[in-house]
């Protein structure tokens, strides 16, 4: 018999996702993906002095909030033409890539580990065999007997006192978990661990950024860090080697424990390696600019067509026509006037709701294309576009991920193994792993620019007369972020976000084709449809993050699942 | 540009996001207590936005955190709020943001490794209006005055009384 499941809201997300699967046969047979919240940043910025914008955009989201402030100031530069100084971009690389693995952990550990990981089976782990297990695994100096049985005793006192706190709400005992006990007390273990590392990551930004969670060093025209190595209230050598002691803290944890545990939770679940593949079309930037105006790049970035990483075409600039051209939004199915695709330059932020309508307008998400096909965006493009460009710390940490996961299934698991659920997780782990090495690689390069006396962080911003137009870029831990701008005389006239999770999360586009979610929802198979797990991972495995793609007001925090009979 | 957290024993937290007006209360009240008084040494103010576990470092180890805050309790716009103890959990299910990853997920995380703040208290209004603007309504604005001087008064009671600027 078919039915409809509505999961409304999705949990452990930010913002406010709804999706919906119809079912037949233990198999979802369609799918709907359904931003109920409305954004309406562009009107707050219009008429706005393009200087002040990244304050407003980084407050769009409360766990994206430098990334907006990074790109805005991008887009703005982009549209003046400005060149920034490369202390700048090096010290803005920093704040991405120290940023980026503060969110992946967090993702992984905190946000979806518990979609495969059952807390409670942990508890009938045996310490001793689970320290056995993971020496296997890694050298983690932390995978000792004493430390895991310390771990299984803090559970034991949880589950015990009836106040699963942070653990509530888990799908304990689900017929879809199947990791052995000691590997779900290994699990719990690096859970407890990757908070102590995410939040020394994040200090790397608070330092950097002179503040956070809202980071205040940004300007257009470079950054407002000041490098003078002898006053104590800028960037001074001690400041820059605390940030390197730093640095090093987090490197065990992403090589030794991260990359460990990603590969083993993919043989254990290799399964999952058949279902999530969806829009196989992948769309990435080049990030870590290494020149004043952004034609060089430490990360490439680009676009493949239908998993072909042979189809690779480079994005290699920051004024890269082909990426400019190639973006376009459409509103058909979403809740704003208009069907056409338009270019964000030209981009409508009208609201027109109706009822949630399977065929018609369903979502505050509108649906992106690039050069008119759905793409998918995030960590598993990311890793396939630059392993097509040849990144060599790319292929060495994807090579470490598929060979420990291949020992450990016995069978030798293929790059195609890529396009799915899991492998979204295992690119977002060889994603932390790059970034990392890139955080080490820009830290090197900002000592040695200021070793050669060059100590420029910014460059003023004058503004012309009559209209430019520009757009800026950045990869973000989510995906393929950008921000667009017209400003007339001196003022925003128009600005249009487009967002990693519109990309991934939009519902069907002007072609009625399905978006990202949707479509890597087909076919995946569902065990109980009143606790559809299998829906949560897949849509988990894209790190949903909806706060910025749309807004609204909503109290209700228990994930609630309706099930319909069709 | 030094990070001083985790140092004093009291953390003034406003949440909110002031893109969409009301919801920005907190860190409107939070602005005011920082432009009107001078905080005595062990309080420190922070503009926490609407965000979750960045705020991890930020509230550990605190003796006390006091949250400024739109909360909707269904009573009428405007309505000052005022919960302790046992009462900030149900703060936590009235929430009127969207985020999941809320303080109620920083807490109990911090639960994990005992660092949760000795004691929480959070001071706040039912909002009017949430629309995109970055200005306060009419009726919450007229309050916020009042709201300051809760806020003022927690801080004396907890023995840190801030003084008014000249």
């Amino acid at each position: 018999m078919a039915t409809r499941i509505t999961v409304d809201p999705v949990t452990r997300i930010e913002g406010h996702l709804r999706i919906d699967c119809e079912v037949d046969n233990g198999k979802v047979t369609n799918a709907w993906s359904s931003g109920q919240m409305w954004r309406g940043i562009e009107l707050i910025l219009q008429g706005r002095d393009p200087r002040d914008a990244w304050v407003f955009t980084q407050r769009i989201c409360g766990v994206c909030t430098t990334v907006h402030a990074i790109v805005s100031v991008r887009a703005v530069e982009n549209a003046l033409q400005l060149e920034v100084p490369v202390n700048a971009q090096y010290i803005r690389n920093m704040i991405v890539a120290a940023h980026a693995v503060h969110d992946h952990i967090v993702h992984f550990y905190h946000l979806s580990a518990l979609d495969w990981v059952d807390v409670v089976s942990a508890l009938q782990a045996d310490p001793a065999a689970t320290a056995k297990l993971a020496s296997t695994l890694s050298d983690w100096p932390r995978n000792t007997v004493q430390e895991l049985t310390a771990v299984k005793k803090r559970l034991q006192k949880l589950v015990e006192s009836g106040q699963l706190g942070i653990f509530a709400n888990g799908y304990w005992g689900h017929p879809a978990m199947k990791l052995p006990p000691e590997v779900n007390l290994l699990a719990a273990a690096h859970y407890l661990q990757a908070l102590e590392y995410q939040r020394t990551a994040n200090q790397i930004v608070s330092i950097l950024g002179s503040k956070t969670p809202h980071i205040q060093n940004l300007a257009v025209g470079g950054v407002a860090n000041p490098i003078n190595l002898d006053s104590q209230s800028t960037l001074t050598l001690e400041r820059l080697f605390h940030i390197k002691s730093l640095i090093d803290e987090i490197g065990d944890f992403v090589k030794q424990v991260y990359l460990p545990d990603i590969a083993a939770v993919g043989a254990f679940y290799a399964d999952w390696t058949q279902y999530g593949a969806g829009v196989m079309n992948y769309l990435c930037v080049p990030e870590m600019p290494l020149d004043t105006i952004g034609n060089e790049f430490e990360l490439p970035g680009g676009y493949i067509t239908d998993g072909d990483l042979s189809t690779f075409q480079p994005i290699s600039s920051f004024q890269d026509a082909f990426f400019e051209q190639g973006v376009a939004e459409s509103s058909k199915h979403a809740w704003y006037e208009g069907s056409a695709s338009l270019h964000p330059y030209e981009g409508e932020t009208v609201p027109q709701y109706t009822d949630f309508e399977d065929d018609g307008k369903y979502s505050w998400v509108k649906a992106p294309t690039f050069n008119g096909q759905r793409a998918q965006v995030g960590p598993l493009a990311n890793v396939l576009c630059m392993a097509a460009a040849g990144h060599e710390p790319t292929k060495r940490y994807l090579d470490t991920v598929i060979n420990t996961a291949s020992s450990l299934a016995g069978t030798q698991i293929p790059l195609s193994a890529l396009h799915s659920t899991i492998g979204r997780h295992a690119a977002r782990a060889v994603r932390c792993a790059v970034y990392y090495e890139s955080l080490q690689n820009q830290w090197q390069l900002l000592m040695d620019n200021i070793g050669r006396g060059d100590y420029e962080t910014f460059n003023r911003p004058t503004f012309m007369k009559g209209e430019q137009r520009g757009f800026g870029f950045h990869e973000a831990p989510r995906g393929t972020l950008s921000h667009w701008v017209v400003i007339r005389d001196g003022k925003i006239a128009n600005y249009q976000a487009v967002v990693p999770s519109t990309w991934n999360a939009g519902p069907r586009d002007e072609a009625d084709e399905l978006g990202p979610y949707e479509a890597s929802l087909l076919d995946n198979p569902i065990a109980d449809p009143e606790r559809p797990l299998e829906v949560i991972r897949t849509v988990h495995s894209f790190d949903p993050c909806l706060a910025c793609a749309i807004h609204m007001v909503d109290g209700r925090q228990q994930e609630i699942i309706r099930v319909k009979a069709l | 540009m030094t990070s001083d957290k985790g140092r004093c024993p009291v953390l003034v937290l406003g949440m909110g996001n002031i893109l969409l007006e009301d919801e920005g209360l907190g860190i409107r009240a939070l602005e005011i207590l920082r432009r009107d008084f001078e905080m005595p040494g062990g309080v420190e103010l922070l503009d926490g936005g609407t965000t979750g576990m960045g705020l991890l470092d930020d509230i550990s180890g605190r003796d006390h955190l006091l949250v400024l805050d739109a909360v909707q309790t269904g009573e009428p716009p405007g309505t000052l709020v005022v919960m302790r103890g046992d009462e900030v959990p149900v703060y936590f299910g009235i929430r009127v943001t969207p985020h999941q990853l809320g303080l109620a997920d920083v807490l109990a995380t911090l639960e994990l490794s005992d660092e949760q703040p000795g004691s929480v208290s959070v001071l706040g209004m039912v909002p009017f209006s949430l629309e995109m603007a970055l200005e306060l309504s009419g009726p919450v604005r007229s309050r916020m005055g009042e709201l300051v001087n809760l806020a003022v008064q927690e801080l004396s009671d907890l023995g840190y009384a801030p003084r008014r600027k000249a």
